[in-house]
């Protein structure tokens, strides 16, 4: 390994490392442990998904910054939700988020995720992401780089430290307020069917 | 004493085990060019999702499952001594033998079958199911080479095995450490038979419904089951240990073998690993038998 890539290493991590007096040592060490360990879901929800793979792949390389990928949502802690996000594929969004146990990350990609940014006059996509549910940090651009991505990542990575990102809390305590809003997109009825056998119910076979 | 013995026996397999599997997630990624996690890196995601909250409820079964599975790897660990000679960290090895340690071998997966099975998610049901027919063909080439040394060292305990190499087992009979080593590696989960987990294949297979604290015990078993069966095979073949720096490295040079075998091949299909292990490694096993009792 040369010398300049273990430069960039030492930069991205130093800001890992600054330390916040608030916080009791129970909830440092926890908070050391999560933030040290970061089990991304491997979704990609819209365009942006495309930029994650050489983000967890040798050419960037997130794993040596303890990220790395989870195939199902219960072992996931951020969900990445990568560019503009149709009324489809926010039920997803939602069911996933859903079934990953706290504490959770959201990841947002992208301007779409913002402000609806090239779709802002869609008929059929969400145009502010945290409406719907919470979110931890924000990459902009179209599309965010890998590089992006990462410093995403290290920034999310600060807030875990530092105890000051608390999302999931927001959402429980909040729920009223989001559901109303995915209602109002959605329907009534938001998730799609929890029931093993959906195909002989509504909107199945 | 057996009690502080067998304490510091967990301690050392828990933290050489996840010493051992960052190692491998190093070592891989230099494989693939990438830098590479910290060497403690799995350690910190089990420490991780022992404070993460459950997410999911599938009766007590599904509970009993890892539980079942940490104490099949806790048991197997005790019965195995670490050193030769030592009066120290010998845990409850002088109550059982070989056969009790290779029946605790397979008590890890059945555990793992019933808590899957509970759970229904078709992934893990998947997994298991290659895992059980998979592990037939497993114990068909170790169990004929494990009790050829068995009735050739003439004892079935383990240190005894270990003591009474005056040539290596691996140097005096070749055949039988190769039929091993083949069923070793898919017991170590590596490619060519890692069917079980297959990444990619089938999500991470029997473990895709588990998650928080009950995923950090899968963890942590199947880092001390490794260390566990490393230290059986180092006792098996490699003459035993007598002390700590030549126990790590008989195990970690074992494991550097077996991990760089995983980064090399790819994956075999169930049906091909199957038949494969049922006819390669065992007919090995075979000659080896024959050859040995002839000698």
């Amino acid at each position: 390994m040369n010398e300049g890539f273990l430069q960039e290493q030492r930069t991205l991590e130093g800001d890992l490392n600054s330390k916040n007096s608030h916080q009791n040592s129970v909830d440092f060490l926890m908070n050391w442990f999560r933030k040290r360990s970061i089990f991304v879901l491997a979704y990609g929800t819209g365009c942006g998904a495309i930029e994650m793979p050489p983000t967890f792949t040798s050419r960037y390389d997130a794993e040596r910054l303890g990220i790395r990928g989870a195939a199902t949502p219960r072992q996931a802690d951020v969900i990445i939700v990568s560019g503009y996000c149709s009324f489809k594929t926010l039920r997803r969004i939602i069911r996933t988020y859903e079934q990953m146990s706290n504490p959770k990350y959201v990841l947002a990609l992208g301007s779409c995720t913002v402000n609806g940014g090239m779709y802002w006059d869609s008929y059929n996509t969400i145009k502010k992401l945290e409406e719907y549910i919470p979110v931890d940090m924000y990459v902009n651009g179209c599309m965010p780089r890998p590089e992006s991505i990462l410093e995403g990542f290290i920034a999310l990575q600060h807030d875990i430290g530092e105890g000051k990102t608390s999302s999931w809390q927001k959402y429980e305590e909040n729920y009223e307020f989001y559901r109303k809003n995915q209602e109002a997109v959605l329907g009534k009825k938001v998730e799609p069917s929890y029931d093993t056998d959906w195909y002989l119910y509504e909107g199945g076979l | 004493m057996i009690l502080l013995d067998s304490l510091l026996m967990f301690i050392t397999a828990y933290l050489v085990g996840f010493l051992y599997y960052g190692l491998y997630r190093n070592i891989t990624a230099r494989f693939q060019r990438r830098f590479g996690p910290p060497v403690w890196q799995s350690f910190f995601d089990s420490i991780k999702f022992f404070t993460k909250e459950e997410s999911t409820s599938h009766g007590w079964m599904f509970y009993l499952g890892p539980i079942i599975m940490m104490s099949g790897a806790i048991m197997t660990l005790l019965f195995i001594p670490f050193f030769t000679h030592s009066e120290h960290f010998r845990g409850v090895s002088e109550y059982g033998n070989l056969f009790l340690v290779l029946y605790l071998l397979v008590l890890g997966p059945l555990g793992n079958a019933l808590g899957v099975g509970t759970a229904g998610n078709p992934f893990g049901v998947m997994g298991v199911t290659r895992g059980l027919s998979r592990l037939f063909a497993l114990e068909m080439p170790f169990y004929i080479a494990v009790i050829a040394i068995m009735s050739l060292s003439g004892s079935s305990d383990i240190a005894t095995i270990a003591a009474s190499q005056s040539t290596l087992n691996v140097v005096a009979y070749p055949l039988l450490f190769i039929a091993a080593l083949f069923s070793f590696i898919g017991m170590m989960g590596q490619s060519p038979f890692d069917v079980v987990g297959a990444p990619v294949e089938v999500y991470s297979g029997p473990a895709s419904e588990f998650s928080g604290k009950f995923l950090a015990l899968l963890m942590s078993q199947s880092a001390i089951f490794t260390f566990a069966k490393l230290v059986l095979m180092v006792h098996l073949f490699l003459g035993g240990a007598e002390g700590f720096v030549e126990l790590l490295g008989k195990t970690f040079a074992l494991f550097l073998f077996v991990i760089m075998f995983g980064s090399i091949y790819g994956r075999f299909k169930t049906p091909q690993s199957i038949d494969f292990l049922l006819k390669i490694p065992t007919a090995i096993a075979v000659v080896g038998l024959i050859l040995a009792t002839w000698s």
